[in-house]
């Protein structure tokens, strides 16, 4: 009985969240219309979600093009096929690597942030005082902050993808002694627009859909401080493995 | 004024407020007194749309609040001011920043106006020096100062204070209170207070509402409140006053 139970409340936990989830989206994107445009407020988050997170998914995407040079060049030998490295990878990396390492990157730094800023607002009623001068908390806490995440997690990736790249370049070319010729010839013919347009577009769907969560979750935080960081570590599951699955399933539906 | 009728709140099954009848002069101060607890924050949040009834009106200029949609509530709020209990102050932005918020929002004034008016703001509450202080760095006496100058800004009609002495010491609650009844006087406010100081709510207060147990027991000037013979009103009035004595000894 307890299981069910304990089982029925986590599944209700679940459709509530991501109704909860879809329609804070949906708020947040609907006030982008309304007045006053928040022209200065989507800077300074594009800033902080874009312009501060470079290092972290630069490194992330240098080691992990490296490593997956690295990996892939340990299977192409087998069967003598070490030509198609620079190729290879460079679909990897455009098509899955990049978008979902950039993503998860953003998560880690930037949307824990931002579950963190808001839910301590929340529990400190900044947000209820926002409502009380006659101002939409949404319009003005989530919307910039969404577009912020549509605009530059895409932007991030395709510094990624190109970060990632010369890391595979530099393990496939350097050490592992892949001509420089191959290496770039391979990578242009099995490389083609859609592969890169294909991850570009995930990440879109990534920046918004990760704003969405760590919005939601730390505007509507409560119970104190362990509210907060409750809130925080959900926030930052939900988006992570989310992120997973929606790649599962956009690469499976569109790409 | 605000006419609050049959007002009825609960929480996962538990009836908070069970039909609040009360009515709040115009231009008045109302204490609103009670056990902690008892749903007087609740009371109060419902004045301003931060809660919705499960039954009841509250009528205010005459529209019944429970009705407004959340963009005609935006309107109603630039008339009715909350002053929260820890003061709610932005705490990214500057004290002079905060008490700007309402004003770059609303008024549309050119920014030397609104330096102006953040300025005159400041020096009514006497926290002028401050300006340029983060909340962070200012004392909780401070803060609520900071608080009820933003609240201020946009000229409310009407301000609801949530516990405003709560955490001060004797002195400053007294210098707060005094500070709320000259803005009061300056700015021609409607006062509602929610408070557990007996003393100085029977000496500010133009009518005092007694809540307990989920209604108004008894609303009334403090003379009324006074010679109330309400059991509950008799306890509570009894044991503030025993607490002011005993502290009154101890310091003497």
């Amino acid at each position: 009985m307890n299981l069910f139970y304990y089982l029925g409340s986590l599944f209700l936990k679940f459709l509530r969240d991501c109704g909860g989830i879809f329609i804070f989206f949906w708020q947040s994107l609907l006030a982008t219309f309304s007045r006053p445009f928040r022209a200065r407020l989507f800077i300074k988050h594009m800033e902080f979600i874009g312009v501060k997170s470079w290092l972290v998914v630069g490194l992330t995407a240098l080691f992990s093009g490296m490593v997956t040079a690295y990996q892939v060049h340990h299977a192409l030998v087998k069967f003598g096929g070490q030509s198609v490295l620079g190729g290879v990878v460079a679909l990897t990396l455009t098509r899955e690597l990049g978008p979902v390492l950039t993503a998860i990157m953003v998560v880690a730094r930037a949307g824990s942030a931002i579950t963190a800023e808001l839910g301590s607002m929340r529990i400190t009623e900044q947000i209820d005082a926002l409502k009380m001068m006659a101002v939409n908390p949404i319009q003005y806490l989530i919307t910039p902050r969404l577009w912020a995440g549509v605009i530059t997690v895409p932007l991030l990736t395709a510094m990624a993808n190109l970060i990632g790249i010369a890391g595979g370049y530099i393990v496939g070319v350097m050490v592992l002694g892949i001509d420089h010729g191959i290496f770039m010839a391979r990578m242009e013919d099995m490389v083609e627009l859609q592969d890169i347009m294909s991850g570009i577009y995930k990440s879109i769907f990534f920046g918004a859909f990760l704003v969405s969560v760590c919005g939601y979750k730390g505007y509507y935080a409560s119970g104190g401080a362990e509210g907060v960081g409750r809130a925080t570590t959900e926030a930052v599951v939900i988006s992570s493995v989310g992120i997973l699955i929606f790649d599962y399933i956009l690469t499976t539906l569109f790409f | 004024m605000i006419t609050i009728r049959n007002l009825k709140k609960s929480f996962n099954g538990f009836q908070v407020l069970r039909g609040i009848n009360l009515v709040i002069p115009e231009g008045k101060t109302t204490f609103i007194m009670g056990q902690s607890g008892t749903g007087k924050s609740v009371l109060l949040k419902h004045l301003v749309g931060l809660l919705t009834p499960d039954e009841g009106e509250i009528w205010f200029e005459n529209k019944d609040l429970t009705k407004l949609s959340e963009k005609e509530w935006q309107e109603v709020r630039k008339k009715i001011g909350y002053l929260f209990q820890e003061g709610a102050l932005f705490d990214s932005m500057t004290v002079g920043e905060n008490v700007a918020f309402p004003l770059v929002e609303h008024a549309k004034l050119p920014e030397k106006e609104i330096e102006r008016e953040v300025d005159e703001l400041l020096s009514a509450v006497g926290l002028l020096e401050a300006k340029d202080k983060y909340p962070s760095e200012l004392s909780g006496g401070m803060r609520k100062r900071a608080a009820l100058a933003r609240t201020l800004a946009l000229h409310p009609q009407v301000i609801l204070f949530d516990e405003p002495t709560t955490g001060l010491d004797p002195i400053l609650q007294r210098s707060i209170l005094e500070l709320i009844m000259e803005v009061k006087r300056r700015f021609n406010l409607t006062c509602v207070i929610i408070s557990h100081d007996v003393p100085l709510a029977l000496r500010y207060a133009d009518q005092i509402a007694f809540l307990n147990e989920g209604i108004i027991v008894q609303a009334g000037p403090p003379e009324e409140i006074r010679r109330s013979d309400h059991p509950f009103i008799r306890k509570f009035l009894e044991s503030a006053l025993l607490e002011g004595v005993k502290e009154g000894n101890h310091e003497g």
